[in-house]
């Protein structure tokens, strides 16, 4: 077990200094001159070469990326050039309130996806698989901008259930401030009961969840559809079987539990997928995370926060999939000999 | 799932639910054919199909609302929105098709070299694979699309950029499992050269796996490109594409439904035909796989 850590360890190591190297690499090839974009085009020459010097983007590129990587070590992720401030505090701002929304987004799936895949499984090839069947399958094919438009046109412009945009009614914020603990706004209005705030949130949030909701739902209804189907062929339900169990009994006390192996996997997989699936709909619902952020950057062609931002969800990703692994590996031994 | 474990599962108790439908052979994958089947068709025949002639525009008839003249009604600057749609099918599958080539060919040659050769070479490619399957596909492609100036090539550059190494892993381990057969060995000890067996024997005999996930694929690519287009980073004026149409639909929409919700559905349409289709040839090749590789 300890040397499967070790190599897996090793491994994420090295993906994370691939990665650096390829946003390093993507972010060279920008056209222009990242001295112009910071100084601004009336810069005079002496102005561009002080710039040049201070963010050494004289030494040659080899240089330039030891150093980068030094600095990133050292909690220097460089300064944004719209915001003019170090890209590290920018993206400590807007994150959690991606995780926020993520986060609601991932409940919903796991409330609504797992029922509706033991539902399926239990009807298999009749109506109540096949509209699951249907269901999930549209579900992982809208695009997600095109469904956040529809949802705020027809929820929150016509029927005026919801707010149109926004994390919450920024009035509040002089009539009931919010102490600052995680920078999650509903964790920290939940914690230091900021009812107002917390509500207001909650109100804000529904829309944009279900829309980034949509696909992980699917996914995790199909394969645990899936998975039902295949455990329910395995000879220890066909023991529960003779014993005289009843079908939706051994589906959901007996096969469910080996099922959700993969899908608690999945799981994990989605939510890096879904940080970045988010951005689409941040962007329409005016909604303060990362994927805001990241608009706002590639519109200035701002490279520090553009390259942040890749940084940032290539760490999660990857720290999602090494917790997938370990989690295999602690779960099913056999994960562990390859 | 084999026809003997679900004759385990029917032959329990009847549920009333259980007979609101006649067991009938799968007709979903045959939804997803038929409709990919109309979606290609109405694209390689738009210029026949299509109503007004593509990007034409007719200042007199603006944000028209759907009718008899205008299917799906006019946008902001008077183009038919039903004749754009069939054009905007044409840079999809374009996109689509020119996406999957390019990763496929790149993909499966370093797949199967690697899953042939096994030993340094097999680790040094999987390990940069490793690399770029690290990225989630749209973050990628962003960063690409935003470095290079936005247009058609750029979404087929940047999003096969991140397609590719799926490839490779399907590829490699597929050609692993083929280079241990007898009949592999046999070529060896006739002392038929490498490159030869690779392309003889590993190669045809790993493209199954790779064709259903092709089909599997297409429906990603093609929502992926629709988001490029639709931050800006895609397709350009006087294109017609289904992402860049929402995005210029979208600040009309709230007096003019159709300008987004038809180039929308288009594309749901489409994504919805290739994943079907795709799901139905994996279960037909493996009956017992669950959902294969879901997260993009």
């Amino acid at each position: 077990m300890l040397r499967y850590l070790a190599r897996r360890l090793g491994q994420a190591l090295l993906v994370v200094a691939g990665v650096v190297v390829l946003t390093f690499a993507v972010m060279r090839l920008v056209p222009g001159d990242p001295a112009v974009a910071f100084a601004g085009p009336k810069a005079t020459p002496e102005q561009l070469a002080e710039v040049r010097r201070r963010f050494g983007l004289d030494d040659s590129l080899p240089v330039q990326l030891l150093n980068h990587v030094r600095d990133l070590i050292s909690g220097d992720w460089g300064i944004s050039l719209h915001t003019r401030q170090p890209v590290r505090d920018d993206l400590y701002q807007a994150f959690p309130a991606s995780l926020e929304l993520v986060g609601a987004a991932l409940l919903i799936a796991v409330v609504v996806g797992i029922p509706v895949g033991v539902l399926a499984a239990r009807h298999q090839r009749r109506l109540p698989d096949l509209g699951v069947r249907f269901g999930s399958m549209l579900a992982v094919s809208v695009p997600v901008f095109w469904l956040a438009l529809v949802l705020q046109l027809v929820f929150a412009s016509r029927l005026g259930w919801f707010p149109i945009a926004g994390e919450y009614d920024s009035s509040l914020d002089t009539t009931s401030p919010l102490t600052l603990w995680t920078n999650i706004t509903i964790v920290d209005a939940l914690i230091t009961g900021n009812w107002p705030i917390f509500t207001s949130t909650l109100q804000h949030l529904v829309l944009p969840a279900l829309v980034v909701a949509a696909y992980p739902t699917g996914v995790i209804a199909q394969m645990t559809r899936a998975a039902l189907i295949e455990e329910s062929g395995q000879d220890h339900t066909k023991l529960e079987r003779a014993l005289g169990f009843g079908e939706t009994s051994i589906l959901t006390k007996f096969a469910l539990r080996p099922a959700l192996n993969p899908v608690l996997s999945l799981i994990a997989l989605v939510f890096a997928y879904s940080i970045v699936n988010g951005f689409l709909v941040e962007a329409v619902f005016n909604w303060p995370g990362l994927g805001r952020y990241a608009a706002d950057s590639i519109r200035s062609l701002d490279t520090p926060a553009i390259a942040g931002v890749t940084l940032l969800v290539a760490l999660v990703y990857v720290l999602a999939n090494l917790v997938v692994d370990i989690v295999q590996a602690f779960v099913d031994p056999r994960t562990r000999a390859r | 799932m084999t026809a003997g474990k679900d004759g385990v599962m029917a032959s329990a108790e009847a549920v009333p639910l259980r007979r609101w439908l006649p067991r009938v052979p799968d007709r979903f994958a045959a939804l997803g054919a038929v409709l990919l089947v109309l979606v290609v068709l109405s694209a390689i025949l738009a210029p026949w199909l299509a109503p007004y002639p593509m990007g034409e525009l007719r200042p007199l008839e603006q944000l028209r609302p759907p009718s008899g003249a205008h299917w799906f009604g006019t946008d902001q600057v008077g183009r038919d929105v039903f004749s754009q749609i069939l054009y905007g099918g044409r840079t999809s599958l374009f996109i689509a098709v020119a996406v999957l080539g390019v990763s496929a060919v790149v993909g499966v040659t370093l797949g199967v070299v690697a899953g042939y050769a096994g030993g340094w070479l097999r680790d040094v490619i999987m390990r940069v694979t490793d690399v770029f399957l690290a990225f989630p596909a749209l973050l990628l492609s962003l960063a690409m699309a935003v470095v290079l100036q936005p247009s058609v090539n750029t979404v087929v550059l940047a999003i096969a950029v991140t397609w590719w190494p799926w490839y490779t892993r399907l590829a490699a381990s597929m050609a692993a499992s083929i280079a241990t057969r007898s009949y592999v060995d046999a070529a060896r000890c006739l002392g038929v050269p490498a490159p030869l067996i690779i392309l003889r024997h590993v190669l045809p005999n790993s493209l199954t796996p790779v064709l259903v996930q092709l089909s599997l694929d297409a429906g990603g690519v093609i929502l992926t490109s629709a988001a490029l287009s639709y931050l800006g980073l895609g397709a350009q004026e006087p294109t017609a594409e289904w992402g860049l149409m929402v995005q210029q639909g979208q600040t009309l929409f709230t007096t003019n439904w159709w300008v987004v919700t038809f180039p929308g559905l288009a594309i749901l349409v489409t994504a919805f035909a290739f994943n079907v289709l795709g799901e139905g040839l994996r279960n037909a090749l493996d009956p017992r796989s669950g959902t294969a590789r879901v997260v993009k």
